[in-house]
């Protein structure tokens, strides 16, 4: 069934069974790889999209519950984003296959939350996984992020 | 595209003829982008390692495969500083296979594993850097028709003695002349580029999505497979019925594999639907009743039982006999799965007279030799290109190489261009985990209070026995990966027996980041801590004299204990444990600070790890690999286990097999200690010591000893009662 998307602000089309999840449409036919399959369940967010500027698991959430619904991935987070940006100045990658899902979890956060605690984090992030550990270095870019968000009103996907 | 991200561009290398003989050969380029750009400029070629373009730019070749280690960084920081060009100009792309690449110490095989990839490195690396950076002072200097010994190199151009100066862009073509010199002089020890924290060259494509993984590589007219597999290790299929999963929208083929039914469809989740459909009756084979405790009761009984002698000085079980004081201690932990991020998965297009397999390996000529046995063709016919690997801890070092071979036979078996993904559960279920330990260990302590014998039985699988690499790591019987961080103890104890025992059964296993190490030193710190207390002595200065003769180590508890202020008082309700220990060359000492929460679990608060790994090149990745250990040994020690029943695995997805996640991640401080040592590895070496340094804390704070890995609230409630 043709369906069409609205992704990174780019009307996309598909031909896909309504049950198929955001997760595979995103990922094998609109070759929007930069979110990732890592459970199938909901369990490890490196599958989190924002659809409607609030974060979801794309791999639990059938496409055809997103039509006319407006889709964020890691690629349509643009480039000097404070997020971004703090992500590179902390060093926060290593093998890198769950920051796209950090990232947007933390895009949502700091959209509800300028300037989170340390306990606002734990609440937004506990839903993404690293298994290489980054959550350090998570918190402190998006701390450094926040800051930086407020003095110089860094523009919001 | 940011700099550095080479693999966001389906770059790789098709590198046929490669240098030698210091002839520059022809040097083929990578398709893509690139050749629009750059690539074509690369004119410079004086040795596999190095390429350096017109426009400048210097691409080092990396023969290891990134796994969230930053070899993409630290090894183009080895050749660059040699070189001496400008860093801000450095690419990194990833090595085809061939035998320039192979490592530079393991003998001819392809391998990324070890925590060796600086250490095995540096010199090749080095050398090639400034064999390069001598032809281009040689060119500049012919040029300039002066003595080259007056001219010098730095930050990527030659000056002459009278200021001239020539960029190495504008020598690349002359330079491409000159004959590679054989033995070319290293810099001075004074470094520019080691020793400072580079940001990594991966990092921008691995923030914006563009980094390629293999779970990501896409091939027109490629389909993807998921594979039905026995519920049980050994299993194979007795007879299925493919006929509605056949008729499933978008599946092409259902073929029968080694590993079971494969089901390939237009996109992945076609595949999964379509696998739900198969009707399968399954021949479970010899190992459907094996179950961990009843294992473990075999291990127990092996235990009681001589083994083979790992190292033997002194005389401990006479000494032991003879002692009215002995501690018994039992130590026991569990199968682990290394649960990378990214699923195994791997890429596959098979033609009759060629291969192109693509996918996050770190064993790539083992993968290519197992692709060849299953094709027909000869290993260099099969060219293998290595992508982004979303975590491997081992995992995608299979000594049989499951998930490239299972690939292979499907696409061999569908005749398309085939990715074959693993489901979460199908990963986690489908073994090579890190081997479940039994230790028992028998002690007794001298007058003074210090260890006076050791008897220490360890019972469980080897991960080399039945591999190809049993000839080469196993001796008499042992392999060294059971009891390294046992058998080669820096403790000074006079009367010291390490046994081995490794019993076979149908559960794979493999090496699992620190391997052996993950639990020798979970035995050994516990336990040399319970001792201490026993002697009344406090933890850190009774490690202290018993490795009075090991100054590396001596340092590290040193740097540990200061930093985390050990012997100051702790807030109520903390309590603090130190451990140190050596691996892959490297000394780290870590001390936890932890509390127990309502429900009875621990809560490990803060972290401060002291490591010494020899002379260095990134500080901030070492770091982040200290963190990482630390992150990931808490997994193993708080949560970890696989189990299994009638031949079952019990988990299958990250809610029965937790990890640690942001809010349970302990504040941790490193302190990397001054070192001109031989380099040390560092992605394993802060895993072993974190699992005994909680053990320890929560005896400090509790004084209830966990010798049972993972320690759940069940797990201390048991220790508890004992």
């Amino acid at each position: 069934m043709m369906i069409t998307l609205r992704v990174n602000g780019t009307k996309l089309q598909a031909d896909v069974g309504m049950d198929t999840p955001l997760l595979w449409v995103l990922r094998d036919h609109l070759r929007l790889t930069g979110t990732k399959f890592g459970c199938g369940a909901g369990l490890c967010g490196a599958c989190t999209v924002l659809i409607d500027g609030k974060p979801h698991r794309s791999c639990i959430t059938p496409v055809k519950d997103v039509q006319g619904k407006s889709i964020t991935t890691i690629e349509g987070i643009p480039e000097n984003h404070p997020l971004i940006q703090a992500w590179l100045a902390e060093e926060v990658s290593q093998c890198g296959y769950c920051q796209p899902g950090q990232i947007i979890s933390a895009v949502a956060l700091l959209a509800q939350t300028p300037k989170p605690n340390d306990t606002d984090i734990d609440r937004a992030m506990t839903g993404n996984l690293c298994r290489c550990g980054t959550y350090g270095r998570i918190r402190r870019a998006i701390h450094v992020a926040s800051a930086n968000k407020t003095s110089k009103r860094g523009k919001q996907p | 595209m940011s700099r550095g991200s080479e693999m966001t561009r389906r770059q790789f290398i098709k590198t046929g003829a490669m240098i030698g003989g210091g002839l520059v050969l022809a040097c083929h380029l990578p398709f893509g982008r690139r050749d629009s750009e750059a690539a074509s400029e690369e004119v410079f070629a004086p040795n596999a390692f190095l390429r350096i373009g017109r426009d400048n730019s210097v691409t080092v070749i990396v023969n290891k495969s990134e796994m969230g280690q930053g070899v993409y960084t630290s090894l183009p920081m080895l050749v660059a500083e040699e070189l001496c060009c400008d860093w801000k100009k450095v690419k990194f792309r990833p090595s085809p296979v061939a035998p320039e690449y192979n490592h530079a110490q393991f003998g001819p095989i392809m391998v990324t594993g070890g925590s060796s990839s600086v250490r095995s490195e540096w010199e090749r690396l080095s050398l090639a850097g400034a064999a390069a950076r001598e032809m281009l002072v040689t060119a500049a200097a012919q040029a300039w028709q002066v003595d080259p010994s007056l001219c010098r190199a730095e930050n990527g151009i030659v000056i002459s003695p009278s200021g001239a100066r020539l960029s190495f862009g504008a020598l690349a073509d002359k330079a491409a002349l000159l004959p590679v010199p054989k033995q070319p002089k290293l810099k001075s020890a004074k470094k520019n580029l080691l020793g400072t924290p580079a940001k990594r060259l991966d990092s921008p494509a691995k923030v914006n999505g563009s980094a390629i993984f293999g779970i990501d590589v896409h091939e027109p007219g490629m389909l993807t497979a998921v594979i039905a597999r026995p519920p049980v290790f050994g299993g194979k299929v007795a007879h299925f019925n493919a006929d509605t999963a056949k008729a499933h929208p978008g599946v092409r083929a259902v073929v029968a594999v080694e590993a079971g039914i494969a089901v390939a469809a237009d996109d992945f989740w076609q595949a999964l639907k379509g696998r739900d459909l198969l009707e399968i009756t399954w021949d479970e084979g010899k190992w459907a009743g094996i179950s961990t405790p009843l294992m473990h009761e075999q291990y127990a009984h092996l235990a009681t039982t001589t083994g083979l002698i790992a190292r033997k000085d002194g005389d401990a079980p006479t000494v032991l006999a003879k002692s009215h004081e002995r501690v018994e201690a039992v130590f026991t932990v569990p199968y682990l799965a290394h649960a990378t991020m990214e699923p195994l998965n791997c890429f596959v297009d098979l033609k009759s007279d060629s291969c192109l397999i693509r996918t996050g390996s770190q064993f790539q000529t083992v993968d290519r030799a197992a692709a060849a046995r299953i094709t027909g063709l000869k290993p260099e016919q099969i060219t293998f290109e290595t992508t982004f690997l979303g975590g491997g801890f081992g995992r995608r070092a299979c000594t049989g190489s499951d998930f490239v071979s299972e690939a292979v036979q499907v696409a061999k078996a569908v005749g398309q261009p085939i990715k074959v993904i693993r489901t979460r559960e199908d990963d986690m279920r489908a073994g090579y985990y890190r081997p479940m330990w039994y230790d028992r260990v028998e002690a007794c302590l001298d007058k003074k209070g210090y260890p006076l014998a050791w008897h220490h039985r360890i019972v469980g699988q080897s991960i080399i026995a039945g591999t190809p690499f049993e000839s080469a790591m196993v001796k008499e019987g042992i392999d060294n990966t059971s009891v390294e961080g046992a058998s080669d103890t820096p403790y000074d104890i006079p009367n010291l027996q390490i046994e081995l025992h490794s019993p076979a059964n149908g559960v794979p296993v493999l090496w699992w980041r620190s391997v052996g190490h993950s639990h020798t030193a979970f035995v050994m710190e516990s336990l040399l801590d319970d001792l201490a207390h026993k002697a009344g002595k406090d933890p850190y200065q009774y490690r202290r004299t018993l490795l009075a003769k090991h100054p590396r180590n001596l340092k590290v508890l040193q740097t540990a204990a200061e930093k985390s202020g050990w012997g100051k008082p702790l807030p109520k309700g903390r309590g603090r444990g130190i451990a140190v220990h050596e691996s892959f060359g490297s000394f780290v000492a870590q001390v936890a600070e932890v509390s127990l929460d309502k429900k009875g679990g621990i809560k490990v608060h803060r972290v401060v790890c002291a490591v010494d790994c020899g002379r260095i090149v990134n500080p901030d990745t070492i770091k982040a690999q200290m963190e990482s250990g630390i992150i990931f040994g808490l997994s193993a020690a708080l949560y970890g286990a696989i189990t299994l029943q009638n031949g079952r695995v019990e988990q299958g997805n990250y809610d029965s097999y937790p990890l640690v996640r942001m809010a349970a991640a302990p504040k941790i401080e490193v302190h990397i200690v001054a070192s001109n040592e031989a380099p040390g590895g560092v992605g394993e070496p802060g895993v072993p010591p974190i699992a005994p340094a909680v053990a320890n804390a929560l005896f400090a704070l509790s004084g209830t000893r966990v010798r049972t890995l993972p320690m759940t609230p069940e797990a201390i409630k048991t220790a508890m009662k004992k």
